[in-house]
């Protein structure tokens, strides 16, 4: 990895937005790279769209903020549609396909969409679709091992959400399943 | 020690306790909440004094309390906020008072917005008190600078026995990044705090804190020793970072996260085969105008101040510019944080921004 990556997640408030972005950031500082999280704190969090940035580097971030992301996470149909057009021209757009349907995209932008509500409803709660998210993410990528995510889950969950590790777990490895299905 | 990754208020608190923070006065607003939310919780359990007080006017006016008793006290808030502390600002500086204060810039005037500004440039530099005063402000660009200098800042307080202030934006006070909290600061050699109110214990001398000085020689004198110590602080501690100043087309000059956009724009600019260097100023107060003095460029075409605001630093620039270079001025307002593609247009638009 030569340059920072500029990730930006969007959904509504409630799928995981914020949490998918604050683990990638985690990720990348357990494994001693340089990382930043902004999350959007406006009005327009409450009840609308949620979306927050992640620089992932192996060097010192610059600047905190960026236009164009190099990787937009959409979960759905809004963040898509008001951030589709923000992506560099080489960059990668991962969907959540339970909920958008058939999204047109710029060409020469690589997109998969994973049905990350469906299987996360699959393992037995919707509330990990954002886990399958990132497990996609982590297979597309490469970035951060499963000891790494693994690590960062038991501490962000703490002691009082220590019975959720396991389920969580399963949704990042279904979430990497599903998109080596959509690769090939 | 390994990095971690910490949100900018909680770690303004935190390296606040590593800086030997006794007791801390505040009230909420965001974009700064975290930092007494944090404190609530943390400090209580060192028995160290939180105290969530009834406004903002209170909390300033508690701090000169525990200041004059000689305790390292710290408030923090955001822009209105800092507004109604500026009475009691001007009194610790008229006291010689050591405090910190914590400012996390929104949208302004008025209530403005919650979103990131620097529009409290004039605010923190010039202040709204009365008298002959100055604030030392340092205005960080990375949560790492802002943990570096939070934890050296009552040491700075106690040595000047005058409040600092840490100047920061919404977006430092609200994002995450990877730091290390245990890198060393300078330490200074601090005098006993022979001035604190901390009873007679049976002896006669008795320590009055106070700012009023009714014979008008006896204030005037009390004014130029003021003077004297901020001469001190003007050639001790004005900071400042040159980046890429090698023989530059243009230099930005820039602070907080301005200046952190304007690195990465530099880089974009390199590749266009324009060279920009970058003056960043991180005390604002004493503004760093040795930089500008020293400044030999044979090919520079002017200087492009860019700041979150309509242009307050700029007219600072301007003064310590005087009149060698063109200036031009990119701001954004209201809690736009402009992006690296826009400080690129700036520069590569110079001419259309120069200001008369």
């Amino acid at each position: 990895m030569c340059k920072a990556i500029n990730i930006r997640v969007a959904g509504f408030g409630g799928q995981g937005v914020m949490m998918t972005g604050q683990l990638m950031a985690y990720c990348a500082t357990y494994e001693n790279m340089f990382s930043l999280w902004v999350p959007s704190y406006g009005p327009e969090t409450r009840g609308g769209t949620a979306n927050c940035s992640v620089i992932v580097s192996t060097k010192t971030i610059a600047s905190p903020v960026f236009m164009n992301a190099d990787v937009l996470i959409a979960f759905n149909l809004p963040s898509l549609t008001k951030y589709m057009n923000m992506v560099v021209d080489t960059g990668v757009i991962l969907y959540n396909s339970s909920m958008i349907k058939d999204p047109v995209i710029k060409q020469g932008i690589k997109a998969f969409g994973i049905p990350v509500n469906d299987i996360a409803i699959g393992l037995g709660t919707i509330q990990v679709s954002n886990m399958v998210m990132l497990g996609a993410y982590m297979e597309f990528s490469g970035l951060f091992s499963d000891q790494t995510v693994e690590k960062v889950l038991e501490k962000f969950l703490g002691e009082k959400k220590a019975h959720l590790l396991g389920i969580n777990k399963q949704a990042i490895q279904a979430g990497r399943e599903a998109m080596i299905a959509v690769k090939e | 020690m390994a990095k971690q990754l910490m949100k900018g208020n909680e770690a303004i608190a935190r390296a606040a306790m590593l800086g030997g923070l006794d007791a801390f006065f505040g009230y909420p607003i965001t974009p700064q909440n975290e930092v007494p939310e944090y404190l609530s919780r943390y400090m209580l359990e060192e028995g160290k004094v939180f105290v969530q007080s009834e406004s903002e006017v209170a909390a300033i006016n508690m701090v000169y309390g525990a200041a004059a008793a000689g305790f390292r006290a710290m408030t923090s808030s955001s822009s209105p906020g800092i507004a109604l502390k500026q009475e009691g600002i001007t009194y610790l500086c008229g006291s010689e008072l050591p405090c910190v204060i914590c400012s996390v810039m929104r949208g302004g005037p008025g209530l403005g917005s919650i979103q990131p500004s620097q529009g409290d440039y004039n605010q923190a530099t010039r202040g709204g008190g009365n008298g002959d005063y100055h604030v030392i402000v340092f205005a960080p660009e990375t949560i790492q600078e802002t943990i570096d200098i939070m934890k050296e800042a009552f040491d700075i307080a106690d040595y000047y026995r005058n409040p600092v202030m840490i100047l920061v934006d919404g977006l430092i006070g609200q994002m995450m990044e990877s730091v290390d909290l245990t890198r060393p600061v300078k330490k200074r050699f601090l005098p006993e705090k022979d001035f604190a109110t901390t009873g007679t214990n049976h002896h006669n001398k008795r320590n009055v804190v106070n700012s009023l000085y009714l014979e008008s020689a006896e204030l005037e004198a009390h004014n130029l020793a003021l003077k004297k110590k901020y001469d001190k602080v003007i050639i001790n501690d004005t900071r400042y970072e040159l980046i890429n100043m090698e023989d530059p087309d243009y230099v930005i000059v820039a602070f907080g996260t301005m200046s952190r956009v304007c690195r990465s724009a530099i880089e974009t600019l390199s590749e266009k085969k324009i060279r920009v260097g970058i003056i960043r100023p991180i005390s604002l107060w004493p503004f760093p105008n040795r930089a500008f003095e020293t400044l030999e460029a044979p090919h520079l075409k002017g200087i492009l101040v860019v700041e979150m605001n309509l242009g307050q630093m700029l007219t600072d620039v301007i003064v310590a510019n005087n009149g060698k270079y063109p200036i031009g001025f990119y701001g954004r307002a209201g809690g736009v944080v402009p992006d690296p593609s826009n400080v690129v247009d700036a520069i590569v638009h110079f001419k259309d921004l120069v200001v008369k």
